[in-house]
């Protein structure tokens, strides 16, 4: 099962990743600040969190369920969960991978009358995914060590924890919650700094 | 003069608070070669870029060929495909095979049959002499070979005008001939050119009109002969006298 979810999890990281990062280096200002976004919420929420907040508390307080199989449902919830976490990395790596490409290819590329989404598949992607090996292998290992862990205590005993809260729902859910929003008030301001950190420190070519 | 094809009327451009194109009023017709000269920071690289529009303006108004500059989008691309580009640091697409990256652009943008544009491209980089190093990449070549490839790349789409950002002054001094070599031989086939370069060697030999700039606004213009023996405005002169000691 493990390597199910993450076979399964990478391809969804990957793809969310790309898709994210497109929206990082677009010329339009609300998808980068979207992109941005994304990756600042997802990097700076811890992942058990994620798991648990969505097979519970989505799954089983709003509803939102894909299968009536508790175990499938679980499954199901730790890919999108673990492939939406991972993007946020994928699209670093990608976005990484970028800069190590000179901005003058990019003005080449148009120059030369590609539109934004060719330039992108034909110039900048290419290359940023091979500039981007290195970190998107350390994503990958992340991934498999974070399915192992999600494979072997989430999903199999998501179906016996519902059970527990559901017998002491009272109390245990808010408590929950308010934790929760304390880690990411915690953690959200230490990644915005780390990022205009990274931007000031960056070197300028 | 010949037919019209690059037209900027009055146009305005800031960088913030700096106002880098001031009132450029500049018309150049259908196979003239106009070499672009002036002190660094002036805005001729930018002056250059707002042509095919890399660049955004404020006011005023630049048409090629009787056509205004569209907004971003496909339509732009289109235009931007008749308008060459090549650039100090050549810029060539590093993954990309010499002659892969002389068709991109017109299998991609003109949608030319792949034999087609593979037949066409060879034809080019014979032109500039490095069709020997097709197969390469462009790490694998020397400068002077690049800024030839990266020129046989905006060939290869049948620009109607060809930009030249300070083509040669990232190449070793003996690489430099080789490319003007080549721009002067274009000059000679009849293509229209915007050339920034402070090589008097080439605007000699080639180009109609010399265009001053200084400070974001054209301060003279005149033919090669005049501009260089005789300067009018004190800051060509001025400039002159500075970069013939050099
Ligand atoms: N992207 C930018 N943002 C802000 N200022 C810029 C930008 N690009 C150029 N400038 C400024 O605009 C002015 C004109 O620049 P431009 O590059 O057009 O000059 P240039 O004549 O090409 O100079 P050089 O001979 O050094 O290449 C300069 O003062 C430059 O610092
Ligand atoms: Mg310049």
């Amino acid at each position: 099962m493990t390597i199910q979810l993450s076979a399964l999890s990478a391809l969804g990281a990957l793809v969310i990743g790309t898709i994210v990062a497109i929206f990082r280096v677009s010329p339009v200002r609300v998808l980068r600040f979207l992109g941005t976004s994304y990756v600042n919420l997802f990097r700076n929420t811890p992942l058990t969190l994620l798991m648990v907040a969505s097979i519970l508390g989505l799954s089983f307080i709003l509803g939102l369920s894909w299968s009536d199989q508790a175990k499938t449902n679980a499954f199901i919830w730790a890919v999108i969960v673990l492939s939406i976490y991972h993007a946020a990395f994928v699209c670093e790596a990608l976005r990484s991978g970028v800069n190590t490409i000179p901005a003058g290819q990019a003005e080449a590329a148009r120059s030369i009358g590609l539109t934004f989404g060719q330039s992108l598949r034909e110039v900048l992607l290419p290359q940023a995914f091979r500039g981007a090996i290195a970190p998107l292998g350390s994503t990958l290992i992340a991934l498999i060590k974070n399915s192992t862990v999600a494979a072997v205590i989430g999903v199999a005993d998501a179906a016996g924890l519902m059970a527990v809260i559901v017998e002491n729902e009272t109390g245990s859910l808010p408590v929950f919650f308010i934790f929760a929003l304390g880690f990411v008030i915690l953690t959200l301001p230490l990644g915005v700094w780390f990022t205009s950190l990274s931007r000031r420190l960056a070197v300028k070519r | 003069m010949s037919e019209p094809l690059v037209v900027l009327t009055d146009v305005n451009k800031h960088f913030g608070p700096l106002h880098v194109l001031r009132d450029i009023n500049l018309t150049i017709g259908k196979g003239e070669v106009v070499v672009l000269i002036g002190p660094s920071g002036s805005g001729k690289s930018t002056l250059c870029r707002t042509i095919n529009r890399l660049e955004t303006f404020e006011s005023g108004s630049i048409t090629i060929d009787g056509k205004p500059l569209p907004e971003e989008g496909k339509e732009l691309a289109n235009l931007r495909a008749d308008v060459g580009m090549v650039f100090q640091s050549f810029n060539l697409f590093a993954h990309k095979t010499i002659l892969e990256n002389v068709t991109l652009g017109p299998i991609k943008v003109r949608k030319v049959p792949k034999a087609q544009a593979d037949k066409r491209a060879m034809e080019l980089l014979e032109r500039v002499g490095v069709a020997h190093q097709a197969e390469k990449h462009p790490a694998q070549l020397s400068g002077g070979q690049q800024q030839r490839v990266a020129i046989a790349r905006s060939l290869a789409m049948d620009p109607k005008v060809m930009l030249f950002d300070e083509p040669t002054s990232a190449l070793d001094p003996e690489m430099i001939n080789e490319v003007l070599d080549v721009m002067v031989q274009l000059a000679k086939s009849g293509m229209t050119m915007i050339v920034v370069t402070h090589e008097m060697g080439f605007a000699r030999k080639a180009a109609d009109r010399v265009v001053f700039l200084a400070d974001g606004q054209i301060v003279e213009e005149a033919t090669p002969e005049e501009f260089f023996s005789n300067p009018k405005s004190d800051r060509a002169k001025d400039f002159l006298s500075k970069i013939l000691t050099h």
